[in-house]
């Protein structure tokens, strides 16, 4: 987060030696930088009716952000733009300070979320080649997601094969919050897609499927629908591990993104106990869920879950293993875990070279 | 294993409505031929099929009619076996998922009066949990003080599932009133399937739903400490029931942060979040979704900093535990005590009281 209210107990730990952040947001300086990328129907269809989300509101988030673009205040291009707009401000802010060897791009705001699936599969096409050609070709140290209309499975399988061995891209992006839960049989051909060029797929926390944000109808608050991505997350954990794509898609893996970590470990105790009682409803799964979670799932850090002790937050992490946890900043969102901080001193080096850099060029396939 | 002590609070205990018809004698003339002219089904829920596994351990499932809806065998399985000083009742009957708040009124009525006649009635150890009709916060108020005038009623339940979320301001009477009238509010899992049963809409399967249930709670939970219900109503203690409590303490290390650093949003919000959860919510026992080594829960109970959160129950007749094993291993004798005992009466402040 960007406002510090405790001291930290020891001397921040400067990160010296090179790390991954697998979690950057590109953003457009307008709208009009992806037109070159679409057909003009498309340009004029944007023109004429806009992006119609799963939410009412036309421009913006139906939960009102703490923050521009819930960005860091000091984010802004000095040439203008968004924060996020600018490779050079990207550059100077974030990749060369804190010495950033590989930096995973996850594009929001793209056609994900689309209720007209011909537009959504149109602009994250676009979304694809602008990361080309705006970001991964000029900077060597990043590496995009493949961002698709998954509501349309058929579309967004030809998206992904059409990308195969094309090394600018190292995931395929989901948005956690779909028409369904991402178990659903209609999401399937994106994973067959992705097992198939051998790419993972990360779930970001956030969009819009038309469901209420809770079992229990809409909350009132930017903090509601921010806390409330772990507890979606969980759920799109859940239907993924019990509709069985682990099963159907044994090779393939994917990453939580942003959603947290802590709540990985109760979530598998769970799913554990009543797969116990309720096995004869699931009879596909050959094995305990948490034995999927630990084998298929990898998490990024960022936020780092904050308890007033941190050896318990360590204590977790043993639970879920060193070797699944991928370090991410959240840039620029205001957010950012400041990657001098989030590990205090004590951690081994191994474990810290796992968690910064080495789970990610593993996962990622990055040399 | 750790072994109960006796004399403990049992706060989550199910007697089950046999069948609608069971409830026609507590109608009144309209409601009761409502029922029978439009031939109106069993209201059972699918939050717990009866013939689900988890919805009745195996060896307290009766020969015939549904699991806790005996009397005698609540008795024996739960009453008795575990030396039980007094047994909280919750009703899961579904009158939460009807959309008339008019029949739902009449259904939580009947179902108060069932339970007080059928279950109270016969064990002086039985205590009960008013069922409202939350589609009305009106008729829900007037149930409760309805219900209040008997001391045996200890708390009001809602489902963790329903219309809205339950911070929001609308239902904040039904809060004064419980703190008012000496009432914890009751939390329990399941869903009145009014809005889908996660945040991405419907799931396949059983196991699904009630995996989410945790999830739920953690969302009610945000919802009830940011819209500032604990500023309002600081005496006001809620027991999140069937919850599961192993999610909690990550739970709040996220809920923490965001509130340290979006706090100007709810700035009604007078307490951190931790605070608020210490002094005014509590959590029953089972189910305990950890595994079953002493090292790893107690590590679980040092995460979550406090002895006072949890409130023994056997969930019966759900299937949470087998045999004598209600209580995870390698608790202390002094946890013990608190959970079954300490706890629950420091909590639920009419156990104490004299009966009228």
């Amino acid at each position: 987060m960007n406002v510090q209210f405790r001291p930290e107990p020891s001397a921040s730990v400067s990160v010296k030696t090179a790390i991954a952040d697998c979690d950057i947001h590109p953003a457009r300086a307008t709208n009009d930088e992806l037109y070159p990328f679409m057909a003009k129907r498309w340009h004029e269809h944007l023109v004429a009716y806009g992006k119609q989300a799963y939410h009412g509101m036309m421009e913006g988030p139906p939960y009102p952000k703490a923050q521009p673009n819930a960005s860091r205040r000091d984010a802004w291009p000095p040439e203008g733009g968004p924060q996020g707009s600018s490779l050079s401000f990207m550059q100077k802010q974030l990749l060369d300070p804190y010495n950033v060897a590989l930096g995973v791009l996850n594009p929001l705001n793209s056609g994900q979320g689309l209720r007209n699936q011909d537009l959504a599969g149109a602009v994250c096409s676009a979304i694809n080649d602008w990361q080309i050609e705006k970001w991964t070709s000029k900077d060597s140290r990043l590496k995009g997601s493949i961002v698709v209309a998954n509501e349309d499975g058929v579309s967004a399988a030809a998206e992904i094969r059409k990308r195969a061995g094309d090394k600018n891209f190292v995931q395929v992006l989901l948005l956690s919050r779909n028409v369904e839960p991402l178990g659903q049989r209609r999401y399937w051909p994106v994973y067959e897609a992705a097992q198939e060029i051998g790419l993972p797929i990360g779930i970001h926390a956030f969009g819009f499927g038309g469901n209420p944000l809770t079992p229990s109808g809409w909350p009132s608050f930017y903090i509601e629908e921010m806390v409330g991505h772990a507890q979606c997350q969980q759920t799109v954990l859940a239907s993924l591990v019990l509709e069985g794509v682990f099963e159907r898609y044994p090779k393939l893996k994917m990453v939580m993104i942003e959603a947290g970590f802590g709540w990985a470990p109760s979530l598998g105790w769970r799913l554990d106990k009543n797969f116990e009682r309720l096995h004869s409803e699931v009879p596909y799964l050959k094995r305990k869920p948490s034995e999927y979670i630990r084998d298929h799932i990898w998490w990024t850090t960022q936020p780092m879950e904050d308890p007033e002790r941190r050896d318990h937050l360590f204590q977790v992490i043993e639970w879920i293993g060193w070797d699944k946890l991928l370090f991410a900043t959240d840039y620029p969102h205001w957010d950012f875990d400041e990657p001098s901080r989030v590990l205090p001193a004590g951690v081994s080096d191994a474990n810290r070279e796992a968690f910064y850099l080495g789970n990610a060029k593993k996962l990622y396939g990055i040399a | 294993m750790t072994s109960p002590i006796a004399g403990g609070v049992d706060c989550d205990l199910h007697p089950a409505v046999p069948h609608l018809t069971s409830l026609l004698p507590y109608m009144n003339d309209y409601w009761r031929d409502q029922v029978t002219t439009r031939g109106m089904t069993d209201l059972v829920s699918q939050s717990y099929p009866t013939n689900s596994p988890i919805s009745s351990r195996p060896d307290w499932r009766p020969g015939q009619g549904k699991p806790g809806s005996d009397l005698a065998d609540m008795q024996k399985q739960a009453l008795d076996r575990f030396g039980t000083a007094y047994g909280i009742c919750n009703p899961l009957y579904g009158v939460q998922m009807v959309f008339s708040e008019d029949m739902q009124d009449a259904f939580c009525r009947a179902l108060n009066d069932w339970l007080a006649r059928e279950w109270l009635d016969k064990d002086a150890r039985l205590r009960g949990s008013i069922v409202i009709p939350t589609q009305s916060v009106e008729k829900s108020v007037a149930e409760i003080e309805r219900c209040a005038k008997d001391k045996r009623f200890v708390q009001v339940l809602m489902l963790v599932m329903g219309d809205m979320p339950l911070g929001k301001r609308a239902y904040w009477p039904i809060y004064a009133a419980a703190e008012r009238l000496g009432l914890t509010i009751g939390i329990h899992a399941g869903s009145a399937y009014h809005n889908p049963p996660t945040a991405v809409g419907w799931g396949s399967y059983h196991i699904e739903d009630y995996v989410a249930q945790a999830t739920a709670f953690q969302t009610q939970l945000t919802s009830l400490i940011v819209e500032g219900v604990f500023a309002r109503h600081p005496n006001l203690k809620m027991v999140m029931l069937e919850s599961g409590f192993t999610w909690l303490p990550a739970y709040l290390w996220r809920l923490h942060k965001f509130w340290r650093g979006i706090r100007m949003e709810t700035p009604w919000v007078d307490r951190a979040p931790l605070e608020i959860v210490r002094s005014n919510i509590r959590f029953s026992l089972q189910p305990v979704d950890a595994p079953p080594d002493p090292a790893t829960l107690n590590r679980l109970f040092d995460h979550m900093q406090s002895d006072e959160l949890l409130l023994f129950s056997t969930d019966y007749p759900h299937w949470q535990f087998d045999g004598d094993e209600v209580l995870p291993p390698g608790l202390s004798p002094e946890l013990v005590r608190k959970i079954m005992i300490d706890n629950p009466l420091a909590t639920y402040g009419r156990l104490q009281q004299a009966l009228a």
